[in-house]
């Protein structure tokens, strides 16, 4: 089952939303700042706001369509929506929250759904609480058990996991995951938060005051050149696939090197184990160059390679390296002028290990 | 002691009060969550007991009962009696002066329910008559029995109201307000203190019940 949606909705005179991507099977992220509208695309979808045009279609099922006069209410469209403050009902047990979408079922079946999902997120022995008497990422796992109860066809999640630590957020993810593997419906995870965008999605919608920015990959969105407000939202300009190959526990840092080069980056220390596959990011704005060998740095890494193109964007010049792998690199112009720096010249970039982040394996 | 007064009053401010809460439900639904330009208008019809005299509202109230108003008649040519001066009609005019006291609570705690509950609600497939009696409901429970309690009391202490749709008929219309206006006029003294206090103690013990109920010192009317 595929999610198509395209849609106009015009909510303020200086804000209109119009987008149109479609999501299939697995996790999706609609990624973007603050007011970007990602939570109108949702509310939207769910049936809780018109859309003064277009369409939305889960498969074959057409749940709006404003040429047709088609809109299913919110109640009929078998949407599952965790909402931002997940919403769970405050007067009713756990149980009764996850219940609360099979009141026309039969008790048995109630019971036995209510049991099977509870157990999909570890949930079972907290079935008899109140949601204000468990904690914040037990609240989150009833929320999402609540809203899959009822197998709906697509599950919207508004930032709900942007409160909680991330190793909690990660295992709570995975679950996900699992019973998404199960169950394939689109999922779309509405994030501002460019960690999430490397960790949890398969594929990124990126919105940009309103309309869709890029889609694909994060790796892809990340690396298309043309995108500069999305590295910007995403703050990352370089970002690699890698490798840990070594692990120093004492010194809380780790060796890893970039897929398809010989290049080592000494990053600082995850629980990603020796031979597991991690991605780095790293800031254009946090890499030194230097047009000679650097003596006494305390920073690790250093490489060498050679001036790639060198372009002024606005107040930011922008020099790409070639160092077995390509890197963005962001000096002022006075730095780039005092440096001479031509095409083709031998450079070495400085980057600190704390200026490498690991987004994706790892916590 | 008017004992036939005291029981006609509280005879009265129980079916009032009771059918209030048919009312004001829904009524307070529809104002709180309607998107409505002129709800407004509705709010300040409803409200318009607190601020207007009772004399002004009752005038309005006897004249709309009369022979010569269509309503009047209706319930003439329905009943065989008239609306004025009777149970019935003291039972119609307490219901429109307490309107607001039930009201106003009522929807007060509609508004602080959080809409994403109800949102979630109809996500998960429940009607809108399903949300209200599972979430908004539950929720604005204290509201809802502040809202009974106090169009009981206000029905109670209700004086010109009565005085002008009613009358002043034993068993049938004399409240116990009325009452001690009479014993009063009577200089039965004895008497009127005793009611006097029996009055009094009930409405504090009322106002009482509302504040412990909401547990917030002071922070408001029992209206707000």
């Amino acid at each position: 089952m595929t999610l198509s949606i395209d849609i106009r909705k015009r909510l303020s005179s200086q804000f209109a939303l119009d987008v149109a991507f479609t999501a299939v099977p697995g996790v999706t992220n609609l990624f973007g700042a603050s007011g970007s509208g990602k939570t109108t695309v949702l509310r939207c979808l769910a049936g809780l706001l018109r859309p003064d045009a277009g369409h939305v279609s889960i498969g074959d099922r057409l749940l709006f369509d404003s040429t047709a006069s088609v809109d299913i209410p919110v109640q009929q469209r078998n949407v599952g929506y965790v909402f931002q403050q997940l919403a769970l009902f405050p007067h009713l047990s756990i149980e009764q929250n996850i219940a609360y979408a099979l009141h026309r079922r039969p008790r048995d079946e109630q019971r036995q759904r209510v049991n099977d999902i509870a157990g999909s997120f570890h949930i079972q022995h907290l079935l008899d609480r109140m949601p204000g008497q468990v904690s914040g990422g037990e609240r989150q796992r009833a929320a999402l058990a609540r809203a899959l109860v009822s197998d709906p066809s697509l599950l919207l999640l508004d930032e709900p996991l942007s409160a909680l630590d991330h190793a909690i957020q990660a295992r709570i993810m995975e679950d996900l995951r699992a019973w998404n593997e199960a169950h394939r419906i689109p999922v779309l995870y509405v994030t501002h938060s460019h960690r999430e965008v490397f960790g949890l999605g398969e594929r990124v919608v990126v919105l940009e005051r309103g309309r869709v920015l890029a889609t694909g990959s994060p790796h892809e969105v990340l690396d298309h050149p043309s995108h500069v407000v999305l590295a910007n939202l995403a703050g990352f300009e370089n970002v690699f696939d890698a490798t840990v190959t070594d692990r120093h526990e004492q010194a809380g840092t780790m060796q890893c090197r970039l897929d398809d080069s010989n290049t080592d980056l000494e990053v600082p220390l995850t629980d990603a184990s020796v031979g597991a596959a991690v991605r780095l990011a790293i800031r254009a704005g946090d890499i030194l160059i230097a047009n000679q060998e650097p003596r006494g740095l305390s920073a690790r890494n250093v490489l060498h390679g050679r001036l790639a193109d060198l372009t002024r964007q606005g107040p930011t010049v922008v020099a790409k390296v070639d160092a077995g792998v390509r890197l963005m690199v962001h000096l002022t112009p006075r730095g780039a002028e005092s440096l001479g720096l031509r095409r083709g010249n031998h450079v070495w970039l400085i980057i600190k290990t704390y200026s490498c982040r690991i987004v994706v394996g790892g916590s | 002691m008017d004992w036939q007064a005291i029981w006609l009053t509280v005879r009265l401010a129980a079916v009032v009060s009771a059918i209030l809460l048919v009312i004001s439900l829904p009524l307070a639904h529809w104002l709180t969550f309607s998107r409505r330009r002129w709800t407004f208008l509705i709010e300040s019809l409803v409200s318009l007991p607190l601020v207007l005299p009772p004399t002004v509202l009752g005038f309005y109230l006897l004249m709309s009962m009369g022979a010569r108003s269509p309503i009047g008649r209706a319930w003439e040519s329905w009943t065989g009696h008239s609306l004025a001066f009777t149970f019935e009609g003291l039972v119609v005019a307490s219901i429109l002066y307490s309107m607001p006291f039930a009201v106003q609570p009522i929807a007060a705690a509609f508004a602080q329910v959080d809409p994403a509950l109800r949102e979630a609600s109809a996500t998960l497939g429940a009607s809108g008559v399903r949300t209200f009696l599972r979430i908004t409901l539950p929720l604005s429970i204290e509201g809802v029995i502040a809202g009974v309690v106090l169009s009981f009391a206000h029905t109670v202490g209700e004086f010109g109201v009565v005085l002008m749709v009613g009358g002043n008929l034993p068993g049938i219309t004399r409240t116990v307000s009325i009452a001690i206006y009479d014993q009063v006029q009577a200089l039965q003294y004895r008497e009127a203190t005793l009611t006097a206090f029996v009055m009094l103690v009930f409405a504090f013990v009322v106002l009482a019940a509302v504040y412990g109920l909401r547990r917030r010192p002071w922070s408001a009317t029992p209206l707000a």
